[in-house]
């Protein structure tokens, strides 16, 4: 059924949230959470950032060229910083990977 | 009422006033129907009637009050929540009231059809009872012949339908040795995550102990066990863990807390701190047919009963684990001590924990009794 084999994540790595992962604005408390099963997490800018940028097209190279032109800042310190929240999260089973 | 328990309000923890937050968790027990009859089951021993149910409509108007005040997570649960015929039209619009839907269910039930019509309806999760690795053995303790096989259909439905699935694997001492084989087998079903979880000794399982207690060996083993699989198996599946409680050092963070996370809605509308709540005499518990549900939160008396410290025994309001586990379980208390606001029993600073570990050692032992299974 499903390929029970943990995919390794680099720069060329497609991501988008797994099925059954979400945002969800929590007007109640003032903040955007990422809601999985039995999972709530306040998430703060950076991270809303990346997450609604993991479209499941471009891969973490491009996200990471388009956050560096954006915010002025070294690309390579931006992917470093990509690919290690994207492997967080993909261990926590809440995103599909291409590679 | 009870003379022990009084409503302080406001609440306070450290001698100040606590502001309450609102629930992030809601757990509607849509029924307590079901075709199992497993002897864990966390239903009350007096379980409510199928004329004492909410109505379809006044189901939606919780769920829509439950988002209103913050809840994010939502769990249609039972009883066997497929029991009830308007669970599509329920998940439809807990959805659009914005609720995370997550189903826990046998599977006994459910077809192809209603899976897929529950997918359609937004249905964001499902969670999968499984009571064994074989056949025999799941159904011996499910009480339901061709329980296991339908399971297995269920779980291959849903995997088709696309809805994400975690396996419930709840274990004690006759099928604690198939772990691994439970473990492999939501894998094989593509579960992306496990819950292992002990039984928990309150209702059903309390008349069931020498049936279901695990040895301390099985507890030390399966610890091991859990903590090597999490690394073989990250990135395929996680793994979420509940020790069995008797054998642990200091009592669990029942429920995050008294009041502080969690929101439980009986069959026939009554609302509760935990599933477990009634067994303590001195609780009013509210009926969201008489109250909205967030003054009930708020203002209830069984809410306020065991927030904060200031209920707690001196030895527990001095210790820095209040921090960690909010003084454990109340029920605990109320079953062993017969005070639900003593220490909870399991603590190894209670007086009561020497007594707790020889009973839990002798059922342990014991020559597992045939069960008593629920509601038969």
């Amino acid at each position: 059924m499903s390929d029970p084999v943990a995919v390794p994540v680099t720069a060329e790595t497609v991501a988008k949230l797994a099925r059954g992962v979400r945002l969800r604005e929590d007007e109640v408390r003032g903040q955007t959470v990422l809601l999985a099963p039995e999972r709530a997490l306040a998430l703060d800018e950076i991270a809303v950032m990346i997450v609604k940028a993991l479209d499941g097209v471009r891969s973490l190279d491009m996200i990471a060229e388009e956050f560096a032109a954006k915010f002025e800042a070294p690309k390579d310190q931006i992917l470093v910083d990509v690919i290690s929240f994207v492997d967080e999260f993909s261990k926590r089973r809440m995103l599909e990977l291409k590679s | 009422m009870n003379e022990h328990v009084t409503i302080r309000q406001p609440v306070e923890w450290e001698g100040k006033p606590i502001r309450v937050p609102a629930p992030i968790a809601m757990l509607a027990e849509l029924t307590h129907r079901c075709p199992l009859a497993c002897p864990y089951c966390s239903n009350p021993l007096e379980l409510e009637s199928v004329k004492a149910e909410l109505s379809t409509a006044e189901w939606i108007d919780v769920f829509q009050q439950a988002s209103a005040m913050g809840v994010l997570h939502l769990h249609l649960s039972g009883g066997e929540p497929a029991s009830r015929r308007d669970l599509v039209e329920l998940t439809a619009a807990a959805a659009a009231a914005g609720l995370y839907t997550n189903l826990i269910t046998s599977g006994i039930g459910l077809t192809e059809k209603r899976i897929a019509e529950l997918s359609d309806a937004g249905l964001d999760h499902l969670q999968l009872s499984i009571q064994g690795a074989t056949p025999a053995l799941a159904d011996k303790v499910g009480g339901y012949k061709g329980g296991y096989d339908r399971k297995i259909a269920v779980a291959e439905w849903t995997h088709a339908a696309g809805i994400p699935l975690t396996v419930n694997a709840v274990c004690h001492k006759q099928n604690m040795d198939q772990i691994g084989d439970m473990l492999d087998l939501a894998v094989r079903l593509g579960a992306r995550r496990i819950e292992i979880a002990t039984v928990q000794f309150h209702g059903w399982a309390d008349k069931n102990r020498a049936a279901l207690m695990p040895t301390r060996e099985q507890f030390l083993k399966t610890n091991a066990f859990v903590e090597e699989a999490r690394k073989r198996l990250e990135g395929i599946i996680v793994i979420d863990y509940v020790g069995a409680d008797h054998h642990a050092t200091y009592p669990k963070a029942c429920m995050g807390g008294w009041g502080r996370t969690g929101i439980n809605i009986t069959p026939s509308g009554k609302v509760l701190p935990c599933h477990a709540a009634e067994t303590i005499p001195s609780l009013v518990f509210d009926n969201v047919r008489d109250r909205r549900l967030a003054e009930i939160w708020y203002e209830g008396q069984a809410f306020n009963a065991y927030r904060g410290d200031s209920w707690m025994p001196e030895l527990c309001r001095s210790c820095d684990r209040k921090h960690i586990d909010f003084g454990g379980c109340r029920c605990q208390a109320m079953a062993m001590a017969g005070d639900a606001a003593a220490t909870d029993p399991v603590c190894v600073r209670s007086p009561l924990r020497t007594l707790l570990m020889e009973q839990a050692e002798a059922d342990s032992r014991a020559e597992p009794p045939p069960f008593v299974y629920r509601g038969r």
